[in-house]
């Protein structure tokens, strides 16, 4: 995959335009022209314009995904902006949003105008999430109406749940008057205590501490209370437990400021996977039982959980090749994240395409306040096309990342990006 | 010959084997009664004792086993500071490998570190004790200790006793004791017995009069130290009164049972002294059982050719 200019005048012509907005799929083509959307539809080849032959394949908005790691500052062996946003596009991402777990975080409003800077040459929209507390230490909160000046969209601590139910409460009262979102990774750090796998009869073959699921429901439980009581915007990340689903559904009901997201992984395997200590399947929260798998499908299907977030985390090779104890939390998972959604939920669980593609696209571009309608004339193109029908196997060769901690090597995925069109950017072979 | 090229641990060990290395252990345990214990089985095969996490009964059973077998032993302690350090376990591991050895056995304070070995290094691997995940040397010397007593393992009833939830030796004993037949009921306190720990196939009873009512034998564990007075255990006197193995208690029930400790053990703790010290522990035979079961495994991992002038 190369990344480089679009042609002035670009035709996606003979596909299938799915438009997420209008829940409709049809058949036609998208100009794009000086990188911005000139038509939609039934369109004659202009004689001047490159043409991108769609035929069998889908036309869509570019994909968002509201949680990356990209790891600059501070851990640029891992990830850059530059190489996270390769992946991005790798995998028909053209907007992300980074975690502030940096170092150093980013806690200040100088901090998050570094990403700013350093992210505009980059080919996919970047976009700083800004710590909740000074350091990410759960105490004092940060200047977080400067940092939204800077370009912050939403505020979090990501990887440090936040202990302190007072701290939460504070930060939410406060994100009500920016109108921004708080994202808290819901772990009560006590119940969680040293486990490293979910806490199951595998935790138990394998001698390893376990991370009960009431670690996280408690939390999540809590977060849901505190948002109704403050009414501000909560959106729970990387949803993994059963009890969790019911707590946030519950609340949905009566509360339309709660979000949640679930990750590509959770959805796709349970902990038995886990059975050879496989240190790339050791994730924050843990990969659950399959219960818990199952009930985050369901809550997929039935609106529960409102976007897919693939919580990319680069980790180096060392981080990983150690003893399960010591091993980094995290995978990647830009690159491989539409081949695995689509597998589980379309193909496996028959969720209708368009449902998953609002999950990529509209749903967590209104979670963050983005423009959401991307077909509209003017705007400036973020499109992805894909064959919803190929299955292929995911190899090293289709990482773009810096880090290659992915455990979907060997796995048959099904679904696959063919271009990415971000920033008067595309990809080709 | 055994059908696994390693020895890591118990879970879904072909029961055959576990069987073949008991009766191989009992040719053995002959060789250490004689006056000159040694055979030359295991000449010119040349082990690493590698041990992460200081385990001088566990490191100087396995020695001596390599000592009768007439290997070549070399023992490599590396500091728990070292490895804090972040020295990389790949690099240790590569390192020695690279001296061209046949096998290596390790104890290390991480689950699954054997099996991570395994991935870096050709050579046989034997998992001497891996954190709380398991230790199959000790589980096998156990049964070899049972067998010895009762003449068979299927159908006995055997109560483990203690802190389960951080035994790696409780761990091992479950897998095989279940694949050798007999019945296990898990004995200790409520929150060091780990949930799902029946979908093994044991029972858990935290009235430790009713398991002696019940149990052949039972394997006491040790309290480690540091979970005492730490929260998890309220005190040493508490813990007596409710799961230890005393002479009063053992007293009001009219039969006789069989107590095993893998040691070493915290006399009025989890045991008392006047019991460890009866005829009814065989707690030192187990300890000789140890080297016996121990050569087996080194035997039979190692192919050494099996001569009946050498161990009859
Ligand atoms: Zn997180």
């Amino acid at each position: 995959m190369k990344i480089s200019s679009q042609p002035e005048k670009v035709l996606f012509q003979n596909g299938e335009i799915l438009d997420p907005v209008k829940k409709t799929i049809k058949p036609g083509g998208v100009l794009v022209i000086d990188g911005k959307i000139a038509d939609t539809g039934r369109i004659e080849t202009p004689d001047d314009a490159k043409v991108f032959d769609c035929k069998n394949l889908v036309i869509t908005h570019g994909f968002c995904d509201l949680h990356v790691h990209f790891r600059e500052p501070g851990r640029e062996d891992k990830e850059t902006l530059q190489t996270g946003s390769r992946a991005a596009m790798a995998g028909g991402f053209t907007r992300v949003c980074a975690m502030p777990n940096t170092n150093p975080p980013l806690d200040s409003p100088e901090a998050v105008s570094f990403i700013q800077e350093k992210s505009g040459s980059c080919p996919v929209h970047i976009h700083p999430i800004g710590a909740v507390s000074k350091g990410q230490k759960g105490k004092e909160l940060t200047e977080m109406g400067l940092m939204k000046d800077m370009g912050a969209v939403a505020f979090s601590d990501d990887g440090l749940p936040i202990q302190d139910g007072s701290v939460m409460r504070r930060a939410l009262e406060y994100a009500t008057m920016l109108d921004v979102p708080i994202i808290n990774h819901a772990e009560d750090e006590c119940l969680r205590a040293d486990g490293v796998m979910n806490e199951s009869v595998v935790s138990n073959h394998l001698g390893l501490p376990g991370n009960p699921a009431v670690a996280e429901s408690t939390m999540v439980h809590r977060d849901l209370e505190l948002s109704e009581l403050t009414g501000a915007k909560l959106h729970v990340p990387h949803v993994s437990t059963v009890d969790a689903i019911d707590y946030i559904n519950g609340m949905k009901s009566k509360n339309s400021k709660v979000t949640a997201e679930v990750t590509p992984h959770h959805l796709y395997f349970n902990h038995e996977a886990l059975s050879f200590f496989n240190t790339h399947l050791k994730v924050a929260p843990p990969i659950r039982s399959e219960n818990d798998r199952q009930s985050l499908i369901a809550a997929v299907k039935d609106g529960t959980i409102d976007c897919i977030a693939t919580d990319h985390a680069p980790h180096t090779i060392q981080d990983k090749e150690t003893t399960f104890d010591l091993a980094a939390f995290g995978m990647i998972g830009l690159e491989s994240c539409f081949g695995v959604v689509k597998k589980v939920l379309v193909d496996d669980a028959s969720l209708d395409l368009i449902s998953l593609i609002s999950m990529m696209t509209v749903k967590p571009r209104n979670i963050m306040g983005f423009d959401s309608d991307l077909f509209k004339k003017g705007v400036a193109a973020e499109l992805v096309v894909f064959d919803p029908n190929e299955s292929w196997t995911f190899h090293r060769r289709n990482v773009y990342s810096r880090s290659i901690n992915s455990p979907f090597y060997g796995k048959d995925l099904s679904g696959r990006v063919k271009c990415t069109i971000s920033k008067g950017q595309w990809t080709h072979n | 010959m055994l059908q696994q090229k390693h020895l890591l641990g118990l879970e879904g060990y072909p029961q055959e084997d576990i069987q073949a290395i008991i009766d191989t252990a009992f040719n053995f345990r002959e060789v250490l009664d004689r006056p000159i214990k040694k055979v030359p089985s295991l000449q010119g095969i040349t082990i690493v004792n590698l041990f992460f996490e200081n385990s001088t009964r566990t490191r100087i059973s396995f020695e001596l086993a390599q000592k009768r077998l007439s290997a070549d032993t070399v023992n490599f302690s590396a500091s728990s500071s070292s490895l804090k350090k972040g020295e990389s376990f790949k690099d240790t591991v590569q390192n020695i490998e690279a001296m061209k050895i046949d096998a290596v056995v390790m104890r290390h304070p991480a689950p699954g570190a054997p099996r991570h070995l395994t991935e870096f290094i050709d050579a046989v691997v034997i998992n001497a004790g891996d954190g709380t995940h398991e230790h199959p040397t000790q589980a096998i010397l156990d049964m070899m200790t049972l067998y010895e007593k009762f003449g068979k393992i299927k159908g006995l009833k055997i109560g483990i006793i203690g802190d389960i939830s951080h035994s790696r030796v409780a761990l091992s004993n479950i897998y095989g004791l279940i694949s050798m037949g007999a019945e296990v009921i898990l004995c200790g306190p409520a929150h060091l017995i780990p949930p799902y720990i029946t979908d093994l196939g044991v029972k858990i009873n935290y009235n430790l009069d009713e398991v002696l009512e019940w149990a052949d034998a039972l394997n006491v564990l040790r309290v480690q130290n540091e979970r005492m007075g730490v929260g998890l255990i309220p005190s040493t006197r508490e813990y007596r009164a409710l799961f230890g193995i005393t002479e009063e208690r053992l007293e009001k029930h009219a039969k006789e049972i069989v107590i095993m400790h893998p040691g070493p053990m915290n006399r009025g703790v989890e045991i008392d002294s006047a019991v460890a010290d009866s005829d009814q522990a065989i707690i030192l035979d187990q300890v000789l059982n140890g080297v016996a079961s121990r050569m087996a495994i080194l035997y039979l991992l190692l192919g050494g050719k099996y001569e009946d002038k050498d161990i009859k």
